[in-house]
């Protein structure tokens, strides 16, 4: 794939977001991290716990502000200030879907009103007929039944449920969805469910993903291409095979030793590396962000890169 | 094999909710060896939890063991009632360690007087004693500088380290059987290999018997000797890992591991098992699973299979395996998964 010729939808260059901490130095929750998004593609975002990927994700629907860097969206800058329509624009065509599906549904409202609650906040419809067959057609897109419309959250069973959270997203016809972990708390024979849902729902309405996970098997199923994120810092980045495949920063590598992978044999013989922060001597010889094989990037220093260079294959 | 450490023979355990009586556990076995690691895999609300914590007298106050016997040590537990009864094996005999190590753990009190806690129940240590071996303990689970981490709070660790402490807290006893609810669910990936890790090297040192309750099949993999699968109370399928794995022959193993992504193909939809779990406040007619098993037999929704012998020690409870049912074949990734084994061994 000639990646240079795709269509570039969401562009996050030199990204920064901080959280200030009354009394202290404001925390960096994600540093310098640039990347692209192609239209039509799943961007895979995997990283451990307090790496940032949420955060990044948040930053880029307008929830946590920026602390510097410039995010676009079909070549408009749509973080810092801007103009109303743009953020309209943002709500509109920008949507996430949520972890836990009993936490990210309203349990008090109905399954009409939390479908539609986009539409009513952007009057997005002509009457209330109009929203009504919108709210059917979007339920029917996640395999659920028009008449649940009237039900509450609690009556429906988890995997229902984060139906429910992307009809939500569906209804607003978004171009860009972004997935924090949408099947990490589900069951395992739920998880297919959904993992297929989406997978259908983008080759139906050629949806961009971003797929937010820390599961490396997950990502590798459903991701075009894959970075990793670690302290903030995107430390690679590649095509989902030839991440797997060559796998150049430490982090990454010790990240992909550690994957349980259902097979007994392959797991008792599996050695898991660990990262060690400094293995890296950075004092000198500063790290860059470099592509070091069209399509793969990975951060390292002059050294390392050099050595990263023998790695590939 | 030696004689089973801990024996349950056709348990039901029963729930009242709101004036409904839900069945949990529908007449399960298990047979529990010394120094065995065995995993029990289900999806939630199969049972899997519900079904050890009657090893440990733990069900919540509306759940009873309806009938059936839990031998130990030449004991029935499933007679136990009192807390007093209850203590001599719970924490002491066989104790557990749970999913989340935040609400495990008492956020008031340190570290150190949570472990010393149980080793001055149950062991009778005072003093500088108690204060030692507790020390000693949080080194063995791997805790730097214990001495110094023995006057901490939970709060003061992280993630990793707070399972390690739950962790030290159940081995302190030194229990012959150790049962691990979900222990790594909550953590990083890197995190999860160092804790069973871990776990394994307890297992040696103790010569503990392990139990893990886990919906992870990649941790079942990697840890588990034996493999129970549970599905709605009742465990269906029973084998070592390598049976389960790869000649599994339960209809619910098959959808179980097909439906995972590191067996599906990309670009292609991965196998998933349509439908939900039975209800359990009625009575399950004839296989539970068969309403959701696009393979399932007629006899399937009239007759409960029993279990048939598939091998010394692989047992499966399906009307697949009796000599008149018809031939089915299973999914392609389980026949992919049993090549790949039948490359290995060549």
């Amino acid at each position: 794939m000639i990646t240079e010729e795709r269509e570039v939808l969401v562009d996050v260059q030199n990204l920064r977001v901080e959280f200030k901490v009354r009394g202290r130095r404001p925390f960096v929750a994600v540093r310098d991290v640039s990347f692209q998004i192609y239209k039509g593609e799943t961007f895979g975002l995997v990283g451990e716990t307090g790496s940032g990927k949420t955060t990044i994700g948040r930053a880029i629907v307008r929830i946590n502000e920026t602390a510097a860097g410039v995010i676009k969206f079909r070549g408009q800058k749509i973080n810092g200030v801007i103009s109303k329509e743009v953020d309209r624009m943002v709500t509109q065509k920008i949507q996430m879907i949520f972890q836990d599906p009993m936490a990210s549904l309203n349990e008090r409202a109905k399954v009409d009103y939390i479908v539609s609650e986009g539409l009513y906040n952007t009057k997005k419809y002509k009457d209330e007929d109009d929203r009504r067959a919108k709210v059917e057609k979007a339920l029917l897109e996640v395999g659920l039944l028009p008449e649940f419309a009237s039900r509450f959250p609690h009556e429906f069973s988890g995997g229902q449920r984060q139906r429910i959270g992307v009809a939500r997203a569906l209804i607003m016809e978004p171009e860009f969805i972004i997935a924090d972990e949408p099947i990490s708390s589900l069951d395992v024979s739920i998880r297919a469910q959904v993992l297929n849902l989406l997978s259908a729902l983008q080759k139906d309405k050629g949806l961009t993903y971003m797929f937010i996970s820390h599961d490396l098997s997950v990502v590798r199923f459903i991701a075009d291409r894959v970075a990793v994120i670690h302290k903030g810092q995107i430390v690679e980045l590649a095509e989902t095979e030839e991440l797997f495949k060559n796998p150049l920063h430490p982090y990454t590598r010790a990240l992909l030793s550690a994957i349980p992978t259902p097979d007994p044999r392959i797991e008792r013989e599996k050695r898991v590396l660990v990262y060690d922060p400094s293995c890296h001597d950075y004092s000198k010889d500063k790290p860059k962000w470099v592509e070091i094989k069209p399509g793969h990037f990975v951060m390292g220093n002059n050294v390392e890169l050099s050595q990263y260079e023998t790695m590939i294959d | 094999m030696s004689k089973p450490i801990l024996s349950a023979k056709d348990v039901v355990v029963k729930f009242s909710l709101r004036g409904q009586i839900l069945t949990a556990i529908r007449q399960a076995s298990l047979d529990l060896y010394e120094g065995q690691t065995m995993a029990i895999v289900g999806e939630s609300g199969s049972g899997k939890s519900v079904f050890t914590k009657t090893f440990l007298g733990m069900l919540d106050a509306n759940g009873w063991v309806d009938s059936g016997t839990i031998m130990f040590e030449g004991q029935d537990l499933a007679k136990l009632k009192t807390e007093k009864e209850w203590l001599k094996v719970r924490g002491k005999k066989i104790a557990m360690i749970f999913q989340d190590p935040m609400t495990a753990l008492n956020p008031l009190r340190t570290v150190g007087m949570q472990i010393r806690e149980v080793l001055e129940m149950h062991q009778g240590l005072r003093g500088e004693d108690a204060k030692n071996r507790t020390i000693e303990i949080l080194g063995q689970v791997g805790i730097d500088n214990p001495s110094m981490r023995y006057g901490q709070y939970p709060h003061e660790f992280s993630g990793g380290m707070r399972q390690r402490v739950v962790i030290a807290i159940a081995v302190a006893c030194n229990p012959r059987i150790l049962i691990c609810d979900e222990p790594t669910t909550a953590l990083d990936v890197t995190i999860q290999a160092q804790i069973l890790e871990l776990i394994r090297k307890l297992q040696k040192e103790l010569n503990l018997t392990i139990v893990y309750i886990t919906h992870d099949l990649g941790v079942v993999a990697n840890v588990a000797e034996h493999v129970a699968v549970m599905y709605a109370g009742d465990i269906i399928e029973y084998g070592t890992a390598e049976e389960i794995f790869y000649d599994a022959r339960h209809p619910y193993t098959w959808a179980l591991l097909s439906s995972l992504p590191q067996l599906g193909i990309k670009g292609q939809p991965l196998y998933s098992i349509s439908g939900t779990p039975p209800n359990l406040f009625t009575e399950i007619k004839g296989d539970a699973f068969a309403p959701r098993n696009p393979r399932a037999l007629k006899i399937d929704f009239v007759h409960r299979p029993p279990y048939f012998r598939v091998s010394p020690t692989h047992i499966a409870r399906t009307w697949l395996l009796d000599p008149r049912a018809p031939k089915v074949e299973p999914p392609e990734a389980i026949k992919a998964m049993k090549a790949k084994y039948a490359r290995y061994a060549t």
